[in-house]
């Protein structure tokens, strides 16, 4: 009889402290050993964890009101600004943000040493940070300027929305041409010089829930060090299947996830500010979640292994950047973390810019917890949709 | 006996003389020149990985040269606290002095591999490697 368990069984055996929990790193070898339907049977939550640059993240900040009040129509924070087109005192602050005087890649390439992701990580290590404020003043909020230091015990809300984190599956990246090239993918040395990978594999959360039979709305995870929710599809949420020109199945890519947080129960370590020589300014988050083994199909996926995970090899020189379709063919995660590939004809060695070791630590701490009793699983308000969706990604016409 | 990192300098009027050919022809040593720079005021630099048994001659005939010898005491190392082993110097280290352990994939750095190219420097995303002297 095929193990069939709800989200109130799970939770149950994790409140009597009996629940079962592997990270999905160790399922895969479960799997090998005994196979899925025993595994399903013995299991009842896999974990799986990223810990990788993450640029579609922010903060929401609401700083309380001063004396007297202003309503604020610019802000910086440590001289990144933020966005304040909202109510008087709140703001958004972008993990890409720049100072204003940021030289960018005028001597190229630039450093980008700090933007929104700094502050946001220096926020959550509770160090003071400058706030600077301007205003068109009003009669209510008469205030025209404000000049401070806040810390994040100070201010009201933290909220860490990000519209876009925890990618699927990602590009392979290498460079074709014949100069050295600096992208977020890293520094790529020309004429196939190296090859970037950015994912967790095997660890990665949405390769391991390929088609959102648990991930959704609500779904609670490790965000940043402390807990977080699924708030929504992130943006770019193309969820599908890769495909070679024969119809070859290379696994899944093209999900994403909004999330969304307390800053305030979060931590440093999770949360660091990441500069990309070349590029830009960013953050690097942490995320962690929970798949609850409800059945058979569930385990299958959450237990496949990096030999059967693909990213797509893709030319960042011009390929990527002249939005040319195609790519230079498939090549597993195995291959990948083994620290070389073979790319027309030639042996390449890889690096990844997402770390493996970070991740392992993300799924066995969100084991630790669960197993502790410490963090019950929530059956999502409305599942994500998946590649049975059909969900077609727009591109931006630029009209003449 | 372990290769000595030394870091030679030479005025402008020894600059163009061939120097380190008499390491090898007169005293036998076995050297690995890890950089070398000449400024436009024709001042030279070189850091120079030297052994061999006649190294302490071969030390004084520099000297006798006019070459000024120190230690190389300049280093990279890696603030280990900062590292999150994402791997990004890994395939950008030239001598592979950083480089990922397998299976756990957390980045080494071998310092004793490292010629100071500095790139590590540059690329880390946290910045996790500094220079000391």
């Amino acid at each position: 009889m095929a193990i069939e368990r709800t989200y109130a069984e799970i939770n149950e055996k994790i409140r009597a402290g009996r629940a079962v929990v592997l990270t999905a790193e160790e399922v895969v070898a479960l799997v090998a050993e005994k196979g899925v339907a025993e595994a399903a049977r013995q299991v009842d939550v896999v974990t799986t964890g990223t810990f990788s640059p993450m640029c579609s993240s922010g903060l929401f900040l609401n700083f309380g009101h001063a004396k007297p009040r202003i309503r604020m129509q610019k802000v910086r924070l440590n001289g990144v600004p933020a966005y304040t087109g909202i109510a008087a005192v709140d703001a958004y602050l972008g993990a890409t943000e720049l100072p204003e005087d940021d030289p960018c890649n005028s001597n190229y390439p630039g450093e980008f040493r700090y933007g929104g992701g700094h502050v946001i990580q220096d926020l959550v290590a509770h160090k003071p940070v400058r706030l600077e404020a301007l205003s068109y003043g009003t009669d209510c909020y008469p205030r025209r300027e404000l000049d401070t230091t806040i810390t994040l015990d100070e201010i009201n809300e933290a909220t860490l929305f990000n519209p876009r984190n925890a990618y699927q599956n990602y590009n392979c990246a290498v460079n074709l041409s014949s100069r050295t090239i600096y992208t977020y993918m890293g520094m790529l040395k020309p004429g196939l010089g190296n090859a970037h990978y950015s994912s967790a594999g095997q660890l990665s959360p949405l390769l391991k829930d390929p088609e959102f039979l648990t991930i959704g709305m609500g779904t609670r995870i490790f965000l940043g060090g402390g807990v977080g929710y699924v708030a929504w599809h992130g943006t770019q949420h193309f969820p599908g299947v890769q495909t070679d020109a024969d119809g070859k199945n290379y696994g899944p890519a093209g999900g994403t996830l909004a999330v969304i947080g307390d800053l305030k129960q979060m931590s440093p370590e999770w949360l660091v500010g990441t500069s990309y020589l070349g590029y830009g300014a960013t953050l690097t988050v942490g995320i962690g979640i929970p798949i609850p083994i409800l059945n058979e199909e569930v385990m299958r996926f959450a237990s496949v292994s990096d030999h059967d995970l693909y990213a797509p090899v893709v030319d960042y020189s011009e390929a990527y950047g002249q939005r040319i379709p195609g790519n230079l063919g498939y090549t597993s995660y195995a291959e990948l973390k083994s620290g070389k590939i073979v790319i027309n004809g030639k042996e390449i060695p890889t690096a990844p810019l997402s770390s493996y070791p970070r991740a392992r630590e993300i799924a066995s701490t969100l084991k630790e917890w669960i197993t502790k009793g410490a963090f019950n699983l929530t059956e999502p308000v409305k599942l994500l949709p998946s590649h049975k969706d059909g969900i077609k990604a727009n591109v931006l016409d630029v009209k003449a | 006996m372990s290769p000595k990192k030394i870091v030679l300098r030479f005025s402008a009027n020894i600059s163009d003389k061939p120097i380190i050919y008499n390491l090898v022809k007169d005293y036998n040593l076995i050297f690995n020149i890890i950089k070398a720079h000449v400024n436009p005021q024709k001042e030279g630099t070189m850091v120079l990985e030297l052994y061999g048994e006649k190294y302490e001659e071969g030390l004084e005939y520099l000297e006798g040269q006019g070459v000024k010898i120190q230690p190389l005491t300049e280093e990279v190392t890696r603030n280990e606290n900062r590292c999150t082993s994402c791997g990004a110097c890994t395939a950008i280290c030239p001598t592979g002095a950083l480089h990922l352990e397998r299976p756990s994939m957390e980045v080494r750095f071998d310092s004793d591999s490292c010629v100071l190219c500095q790139l590590c420097l540059k690329v880390c995303p946290v910045r996790a490697m500094e220079v000391r002297f």
